[in-house]
């Protein structure tokens, strides 16, 4: 029960778009079309469900004080550890996509190397580490919630942006402003989750 | 070497404002955002910020011709990694309050794509002086987005400016009120657009054709 309400939070209240405005680069650049907003949502949820439980692993089993060492606290160095782990991980997720599964990797292909400097990936892993889970599972289903979060937002906004480019916008809004606008409103409906809980 | 030539000049100045990196070639979002909800937050956001690109695009610029080409990638987020590392500790030494609100997002300067798009495109191929103005203009252009965004949401959300208070009390006294609504997420986004919109209607180049 508790990892549900954790999972609906993660999606609905904590979204990662909506409330906290992470990843919204490619967010932003890669929303023109429902299909690969489909293949770039898809890409971030699985790198997130797989760079959070080892970043868990790394901070409360190697950077936690007294972890390896007794009296050394290695916390500082969470930021190179976590951004070389993701960088890392998604070079191999990269390369064994391409082994295993040549179709998957055409269709994600060109997302994935991009995915190391979104900063939702990042964000996940910190917000991890701010937050004190209680055990992988908890940091296991955070990353889930986030990435579905993630998926939902781009594809609402891909939708969106489909059916906006038959409508007449003032010259100067074209293109980033009003997307700009647009994704204010969403995360004002958005805002309507909050408080919610299971 | 002249310190100062014309292109130089053109290096520093173009991103402030007709090539700005937020409003114009759409970086660095995230952060633009979520820490602009006061100005004094944005402020220190906007400095560090700053510091980071100018001197990692210089160590990137030293470093151009030993990098390799296949793994420059991670060479670039090891520098600014470390450098946002002792950002991160100076921040929490110094302005403990400030580090408490900027919370993860100095962290997240690390993916901040300004940083990772001026070591690419401009501190790979030129000189570290040249990398340092441009390292400078880009994070001063980012920093002039972020203040006037969060001089906006602060006045209008709670009436104050760097938490002195701006609108009189005789005016909330005839039954004005703070829009809380700017101090939420939404209005940020919101108010970018606004930014955009007016850059944009000043400058027709920028504007774009479809949608």
């Amino acid at each position: 029960m508790e990892y549900l309400s954790l999972f609906v939070k993660s999606i609905f209240v904590d979204n990662m778009i909506f409330a906290y405005f992470l990843g919204m680069c490619s967010y932003l650049a890669v929303s023109k079309n429902v299909k690969t907003a489909v293949g770039l949502g898809a890409a971030v949820t699985f790198v997130l469900l797989v760079t959070v439980p080892i970043n868990y692993l790394l901070e409360n089993y190697v950077l936690a004080p007294n972890a390896i060492v007794e009296g050394v606290d290695l916390s500082f160095l969470s930021f190179i550890l976590f951004i070389a782990v993701i960088a890392g991980i998604v070079q191999i997720v990269e390369m064994v996509v391409e082994k295993f599964s040549p179709s998957l990797y055409a269709s994600l292909g060109i997302f994935l190397p991009l995915i190391a400097v979104n900063c939702a990936i990042m964000g996940a892993s910190l917000f991890m580490q701010q937050r004190h889970f209680d055990g992988i599972g908890e940091a296991t289903t955070y990353a889930l919630g986030s990435g579905i979060g993630w998926l939902i937002a781009i594809v609402a906004l891909a939708a969106i942006r489909e059916k906006l480019s038959y409508s007449n916008v003032p010259a100067p809004l074209r293109g980033l402003g009003i997307t700009f606008i647009t994704v204010g409103l969403m995360a004002m409906a958005f805002m309507c989750f909050s408080g919610l809980t299971i | 070497m002249e310190l100062f030539s014309k292109k130089n000049k053109e290096t520093f100045l173009s991103p402030l404002w007709l090539n700005n990196p937020v409003a114009v070639q759409v970086l660095g979002i995230c952060s633009a955002l979520a820490v602009t909800s006061k100005l004094e937050p944005a402020l220190v956001m906007g400095l560090s910020v700053t510091i980071i690109v100018a001197f990692a695009n210089v160590v990137i610029s030293l470093l151009r011709n030993t990098i390799p080409n296949r793994i420059r990638i991670i060479v670039q987020l090891v520098v600014v990694a470390a450098l946002v590392t002792i950002v991160s500790q100076v921040l929490k030494a110094f302005a403990y309050d400030v580090s408490v609100q900027l919370s993860v997002y100095v962290g997240l300067i690390i993916t901040n794509c300004i940083l990772m798009g001026r070591l690419e495109a401009f501190a790979m191929t030129n000189k570290p002086w040249d990398s340092f103005l441009d390292g400078l203009g880009s994070g001063l252009g980012y920093a002039l987005i972020l203040v006037i965004v969060g001089f906006f949401r602060e006045l209008l959300g709670s009436g104050t400016l760097l938490n002195f208070q701006i609108i009189p009390e005789c005016l909330y006294d005839c039954g004005y009120m703070n829009n809380g609504l700017m101090v939420l997420p939404p209005m940020a986004l919101i108010i970018v657009a606004c930014v955009i919109w007016f850059q944009r209607a000043k400058n027709p180049d920028l504007q774009e054709k479809s949608n």
